[in-house]
């Protein structure tokens, strides 16, 4: 028998906290979750920092990418199989791209993609495609089979179906983290009718479809994500330790150019640095390496390097005021310049960082937005795109809102025992 | 402290004026390839390379009132025309950028069609491949565009003549 259509003796199950089971009966599924690089996945936290805010988000990728294969399989198994539309040849392709669609995702992505231009894109492809336990998986299914998988997972495969099954604005990645995220941080948003939305889907030669009576849960869906970000993925708090995060790891890099000589050779780090990762090198890399540097950075003669990693071990993180870009560039020069005389360098920390989401957004031709709106079924066969037709989708639609904030370390500006009057100036500017 | 923002806008000032949302974002994208460092990611989507981090910035550079965007209905769609504000201006000569050799690139890329743009673009997109694996790319994803060989071929030699400039 062909090792794509090769089954397990036994049904395997996975309990999970947001769908109960996670059900693998193909062999290639099955084997893939036991490579070396989907392992490592387990040692990458889905929310970075986040679990500093919400201490439950200690959920990995791992548990993630189970998720999102799970969806897929319930949608192609539950509700594709059989239907015209739908060609049951993808179903493997689509199950191994849904399973793999984050493996190139490294420590503290977020962070490490800015400071060391990454893309975790790129490194997904790399895995599928170089000499690695997940590539040698894959050519058992056919020799061109990671080139199909590593090409949805980029969106540039023509089986635009499959791509959006994975990918688009009502996606199995979105709908599993949304839940499972909400599950670990312990919010109530984030929470919608997920059995009832997989009931209404339906394929189409380009994309998934929704039957236009699943439309409220897809409302809620979308609200849920709405709220998740701006409550979540945004907060405050979890921002001022990525921006603590991003700035421990531009630190590290400036020394390492500088030939500064560190207690403890960053070995890990060489490659990365010397902007010469190799593939090897980056799969060795996970958060418990990231961590213990950041421990042991503690003890560096760098003042900088030392005080960033001991705030973002022991949770002592910057605080934040709002920040309006337009109306106040000149302030946060005359800022820069305060924190200088006070002793600190503003390029460490003194930090904007700025967020912004669009819930939803609708196609609108001949514009360069290049997202694929949700569309409904009618009963008449005909297309409607969601906006159209629900109300409350029209009214977040194309809207985007986006908050900047200024990070700063409190203790710093607040102990008048040096620099008072430079510091006096600073709380007045920061409206302290 | 907003050097992103700061990147972007050297882009528009030196190109004096750019037309289109697609042909900014792929001259932005070229721009980064090439070799400037802009930071901005992208992702493969209907025109090609994409960044909604790029249409993010660009989107609150307007709010701030450095860049202009003049919104104009064209046949059955609108078009927009992005300049740099006098307060962008101002903003810029406070936070200086270096990145020699970008105006030449950009307003070469400015005098370019923006389809032409998003051929380079996507043949840079898949610079991992060989020519005949692009051009199969470009016919499989572009069909709509129906570009030809030759155009293929030409988009290859604007990438050299670009990268020649900053040699």
């Amino acid at each position: 028998m062909a090792y794509s259509a090769e089954k397990l003796s036994e049904e395997k199950v996975f309990k999970d906290p947001v769908h109960r089971y996670v059900h693998v009966r193909d062999l290639a599924i099955w084997d893939l979750i036991g490579t070396k690089e989907f392992q490592r996945l387990r040692r990458i936290k889905q929310l970075g920092t986040t679990f500093l805010t919400f201490h439950g988000a200690e959920h990995s990728r791992f548990n993630h990418s189970l998720g999102v294969y799970e969806i897929v399989r319930r949608i192609i198994d539950d509700v594709f199989a059989g239907r015209p539309e739908w060609n049951d040849d993808d179903r493997l392709l689509t199950l191994c791209a849904a399973l793999l669609h984050d493996l190139g995702h490294g420590p503290f992505s977020h962070s490490f993609e800015k400071v060391f231009d990454f893309d975790h894109e790129e490194f997904t492809r790399q895995i599928i495609l170089g000499n690695t336990e997940v590539n040698n998986v894959l050519l058992r299914v056919g020799p061109d089979f990671p080139k199909k998988v590593a090409e949805v997972i980029a969106k540039t495969s023509e089986k635009k179906l499959v791509v959006s099954m994975i990918s688009s604005q009502i996606d199995a990645d979105r709908m599993d983290y949304l839940q499972r995220d909400a599950y670990f941080t312990g919010v109530s948003y984030g929470q919608f009718d997920m059995e009832r939305i997989l009931r209404v889907m339906r394929p189409r030669e380009d994309q998934v479809v929704i039957k236009k009576s699943g439309m409220h849960a897809v409302e809620d869906y979308i609200m849920s994500r709405y709220q998740m970000y701006w409550q979540v993925y945004f907060h405050p708090v979890s921002r001022s330790a990525e921006v603590i995060l991003t700035k421990i790891l531009h630190r590290a890099k400036q020394l390492f150019e500088e030939n500064y000589t560190f207690k403890y050779e960053p070995i890990h780090f060489t490659s990365i640095f010397n902007e010469k990762v190799t593939l090897e090198d980056y799969v060795k890399l996970d958060e418990s390496v990231i961590l213990y540097y950041f421990q042991i950075w503690q003890e560096e003669s760098d003042p900088v390097l030392s005080d960033l990693c001991r705030r973002f071990v022991n949770r002592n993180l910057f605080k934040f005021v709002e920040f309006d870009p337009a109306k106040e560039y000149k302030k946060l020069a005359e800022l820069g310049s305060l924190f200088k005389k006070a002793g600190l360098d503003p390029e460490y920390y003194l930090v904007v960082d700025s967020s912004s989401d669009l819930p939803y957004d609708f196609y609108r031709p001949g514009e360069e937005e290049e997202r694929l709106p949700i569309h409904l079924l009618m009963q008449n066969g005909e297309l409607r795109e969601l906006s159209r037709e629900s109300e409350i989708v029209d009214a977040i639609s194309g809207k985007r809102r986006t908050d900047h904030k200024l990070y700063y370390p409190a203790d710093f500006v607040l102990d008048d025992s040096t620099k008072k009057n430079v510091k006096k100036q600073i709380r007045a500017l920061l409206e302290l | 402290m907003l050097n992103d923002h700061a990147k972007l806008m050297q882009a528009v000032m030196v190109s004096g004026e750019i037309i289109g949302r697609k042909k900014l974002q792929k001259m932005i994208y070229i721009a980064k390839k090439v070799a400037f460092p802009f930071q901005e990611r992208f992702q493969f989507h209907f025109y090609g390379p994409y960044s909604e981090e790029l249409t993010l910035r660009v989107e609150e550079l307007c709010n701030m009132g450095f860049l202009n965007e003049v919104k104009e209905k064209k046949g059955g769609y609108f078009q927009y025309r992005y300049t740099l504000t006098e307060p962008g201006k101002e903003f810029l000569s406070l936070n200086e950028v270096d990145m020699p050799f970008l105006q030449d690139c950009l307003v070469d890329m400015n005098e370019q069609n923006a389809r032409f743009l998003e051929l380079v673009s996507t043949v840079l997109y898949f610079d991992n491949l060989s020519k005949e694996e692009v051009a199969g790319k470009v016919f499989t994803l572009k069909a709509s565009q129906r570009y030809t060989e030759a155009e293929i071929d030409e988009a290859y030699q604007y990438i050299e003549s670009l990268k020649r400039k900053i040699q």
